[in-house]
């Protein structure tokens, strides 16, 4: 094989991952949101045809991955899936490429613009280092919470606070039907919210005839601390109603406390982190910045014990 | 007043079924749907009103519900 110089800095970012196959590599690209236009895919397409194996991968996160490509062509890679403006993907001790469902422009149930706040995370965040571990961040429309953000070390949820103008009720009943939370109940002919209830799905607002439920705010309920793999933890809520144009700052914040709190504590997650330094830490940095949406107070990230051993089996 | 009963569809069958029977009815006219209790009362009056029909009440029946809904314009 020829010997050819290849450009390190195309590595350094990651992205490259190492094969069985002696001198293969996959290629992982870069899709903020999962979504990207048909003309990058079929620039994607072109790329794995030349170079790859004829097959892609898609990762778990949106990326897609390209198969068996030599290391001898990864500049030519790069440069051609640069022609439609595709980019390689990070991994290591990074923010990756955030994840995000469809959103609220075509899904009837996304409550806010999820790929766009996933761009503007990937814009703004993208591969900066953390100095520790992979940082993941993931974007949900609507409760249903196909993502699973309380999976991710930050996870946004959309979520909206519903209100009702009593006088424009006609008592069909449909709004206290549609909630299954149970948060709305009929009496003498109007619905009545129990706020306590309410995980802030916006049905009754949907589902309403005359508008009677509208939007009182908008915005992210957010999680934090959240990771799978071999020790999983479930992320906890740190903050509701974060306006979607704060979404990249909150993450900010929160890699900024982990940056600190992590030093000289080598490979760990930001979840082990809150739990060995105190959930009121983190909630405590982050209401500097953003005492309006912050809770009063949460809980450690949650063990999964699904271990092998389970607990008291040696 | 025309009903159309749509209990024992799933959805969104019932959904489509629903709006190829609109396909057919003037604007501005009153129908009735019978729906089962469960997703479908839940799902199809709110698919029905983001396709721009005005939803005018939903009444508990005797195991299933009725929805009385006016047609809209395109
Ligand atoms: S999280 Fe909500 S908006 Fe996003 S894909 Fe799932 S149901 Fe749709
Ligand atoms: S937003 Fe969802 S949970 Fe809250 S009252 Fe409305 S339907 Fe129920
Ligand atoms: S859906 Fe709207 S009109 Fe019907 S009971 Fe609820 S608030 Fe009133």
């Amino acid at each position: 094989m020829a010997e050819q110089k290849i450009d390190l800095r195309n590595l350094k970012a990651g992205g490259f991952i190492k094969e069985r196959g002696k001198d293969l590599f996959t290629v992982r690209l870069r899709v903020p949101g999962g979504r990207l236009s048909v003309d990058r895919l079929a620039k994607i397409a072109e790329v794995a045809q030349k170079y790859g194996k004829g097959y892609v991968h898609l990762s778990v996160r949106q990326s897609i991955e390209l198969i068996n490509v030599n290391f001898a062509d990864f500049d030519a890679v790069v440069a051609e899936l640069g022609e439609e403006q595709q980019k390689v993907a990070s991994c290591g001790a990074r923010v990756r490429v955030p994840t995000a469902c469809g959103g609220c422009e075509y899904n009837p149930n996304g409550l806010v613009d999820t790929q766009k706040s996933a761009l503007e995370v990937d814009d703004k965040l993208f591969g900066t280092a953390t100095g520790h571990h992979k940082f993941k961040v993931c974007f949900a429309g609507c409760p249903f919470d196909c993502p699973k953000s309380a999976t991710n070390d930050v996870g946004f949820q959309g979520a909206v606070w519903p209100r009702l103008e009593a006088d424009a009720c006609i008592g069909c009943g449909l709004c206290a039907k549609s909630c299954t939370e149970g948060a709305l109940a009929m009496a003498d002919g109007k619905p009545v919210f129990d706020a306590k209830k309410c995980i802030y799905c916006g049905d009754c607002i949907k589902v309403c005839p005359t508008s009677a439920w509208s939007a009182a705010k908008k915005g992210y309920t957010v999680r934090i601390g959240g990771k799978w793999g071999r020790r999983p933890l479930v992320g906890t809520l740190y903050a509701t109603f974060v306006p979607e144009e704060r979404a990249v700052d909150f993450i900010a914040a929160v890699l900024a406390w982990y940056q600190e709190k992590a030093e000289g504590a080598g490979r760990v997650r930001l979840g082990d982190i809150i739990i060995r330094e105190g959930w009121q830490s983190l909630l405590d940095h982050l209401r500097r910045d953003f005492a309006d949406f912050v809770v009063a107070e949460t809980t450690a990230p949650q063990v999964i014990v699904n271990q092998i051993p389970l607990p008291g089996q040696a | 007043m025309q009903t159309i009963d749509l209990r024992g569809v799933t959805c969104p069958t019932n959904f489509v079924m629903a709006k190829l029977e609109l396909e057919d009815i003037e604007a501005g006219t009153t129908v009735e749907f019978l729906l089962d209790d469960g997703e479908p009362v839940k799902n199809v009056p709110r698919s029905l009103k983001d396709e721009g029909h005005k939803l005018l009440g939903l009444k508990e029946q005797e195991g299933y519900y009725t929805l009385l809904l006016e047609k809209g314009s395109d």
